[in-house]
């Protein structure tokens, strides 16, 4: 695991990258490194994340900043600017039921090559997937998801990049952590070895690559 | 009584100690507010909470402690966070005893449909496909029309959210079944006849001789 100035931490991301977003509403984005996306004006990006959040924060900023390609994400119903760029054909958008969408991540950052779920048989959600049939019943191939980067949002982060989360801001972040080629992170504090316990740890240093040093 | 208020005082009715139960937003989440006092039920947010509280008080709001639409909630003595994929692990597994859906149409062998209207609001399913296919038992809670016309009705004109059927539609003005793929009134609202019902109602209803009032 390296340290990194914020600034050089997105310099990393190329234009066209593909990214892993954590946050629900924007709780558990690292707004810092969204802002920094911003600032440096990285665009055609994928994301893959629950949400878009609402206008003015977490994921919302890359959608006003038209920096985004596509989305692969379960909800845009709280972002007006999501719907419209998708309504007007500026913005690729694929829904997918939450559950799946978390098992895609998990399935990408497991070795597995996907799922099988029950979710979204006979609905819109089915279209263009294979249904398998396994001990009678029927279900959908769900294929699994990676990304270039996956840009987590840590409460602690110890400096080995040991990482655990608070309350309802770890949603999506340990599993994408897990999606990644690369794994960038922001965390609320930055402690020494030891202040978190091994059992208080969600994700193991060795998955981290990069923590952005606090500016 | 508001329409919100009388169905969400009857879908209290329908909660039990020890439950797991997911409110979805809008009608649902006043579900809470009905409950016996005292009673413990663990509420689940979908976004990673099991034993979700009333809003806190001004200036007390948590900005990592919300709800599964982004507002701040309190977590009650006993509760538990978790990631995505134990969320919906707990959702579709089997261990969620409860949800409590909105609705713009259920169709009369029960089939729902909440999650867009084409053309029109694409707000994403959310996690609302997940709930309505793993959930023990799923709730409707709706008013009974819009805009004049049967949210109850024959077939859904609206994309379905999934094949599995709801168990209850409770409106203002009836609490529905659907048992062998039918629709049947079990209780009428609030001073409200059979004949209202009839009349508000799209969908055949199996109307039992004698269909008792909701008790709130």
């Amino acid at each position: 695991m390296r340290t990194l100035p914020l600034e050089r931490a997105a310099a990393m991301i190329p234009c066209g990258a593909t990214l892993m977003i954590g946050g629900f509403m924007a709780v558990g984005t690292p707004e810092r490194i969204v802002d920094e996306l911003v600032r440096q004006n990285k665009r055609d990006l994928t994301v893959i994340a629950n949400d878009t959040a609402m206008p003015g924060r977490g994921i919302g900023k890359l959608v006003e900043a038209k920096l985004l390609r596509k989305i692969i994400v379960s909800h845009i119903g709280l972002n007006p600017e999501t719907q419209r760029q998708m309504m007007a054909g500026e913005l690729e958008v694929e829904l997918v039921p939450q559950g799946t969408l978390i098992e895609r991540i998990r399935a990408g950052g497991h070795g597995l090559g996907g799922i099988l779920t029950q979710t979204g048989l006979g609905t819109d959600a089915e279209n263009g997937k294979q249904r398998i049939p396994v001990g009678g019943k029927d279900y959908l191939l769900e294929t699994a998801l990676r990304a270039d980067f996956a840009l987590v949002q840590a409460f602690l982060a110890d400096y080995l990049g040991n990482l655990s989360y608070a309350l309802t801001a770890r949603n999506f972040n340990p599993l994408i952590a897990m999606a990644a080629d690369t794994v960038i992170v922001c965390a609320e504090n930055i402690v020494p070895v030891g202040v978190l316990p091994p059992d208080q740890v969600v994700t193991p240093a060795p998955i981290v690559d990069y923590l952005v040093a606090n500016s | 009584m508001e329409p919100q208020t009388i169905i969400a005082r009857r879908i209290a009715k329908e909660l039990s100690p020890g439950m797991l139960v997911n409110l979805g937003i809008g009608i649902p989440t006043l579900v809470a507010n009905y409950l016996p006092p005292g009673m413990q039920v663990f509420f689940q947010s979908e976004n990673g909470l099991i034993g979700t509280g009333a809003p806190p008080e001004e200036g007390m709001a948590h900005p990592m402690l919300t709800d599964a639409a982004g507002r701040p909630v309190t977590a009650l003595p006993g509760a538990s966070t978790f990631d995505s994929a134990m969320s919906f692990g707990l959702i579709r597994g089997g261990h969620l005893d409860l949800t409590v859906l909105g609705g713009l149409q259920v169709d009369e062998s029960g089939r729902l449909a909440n999650w867009m209207i084409p053309g029109k609001m694409v707000p994403g399913m959310g996690g609302a496909m997940d709930l309505v296919s793993g959930a023990k038992k799923v709730i409707v809670a709706m008013q009974h029309t819009a805009k004049g016309a049967s949210k109850i009705v024959k077939a859904c004109t609206l994309p379905i959210t999934s094949m599995r059927t709801v168990d209850l539609v409770v409106t203002e003005l009836a609490v529905i079944a659907f048992p062998e793929g039918r629709a049947a009134l079990l209780e009428t609202g609030p001073g409200v006849p059979v004949a209202q019902v009839k009349a508000a109602t799209e969908a055949e209803l199996v109307i039992p001789a004698h269909v008792p009032e909701m008790t709130l």
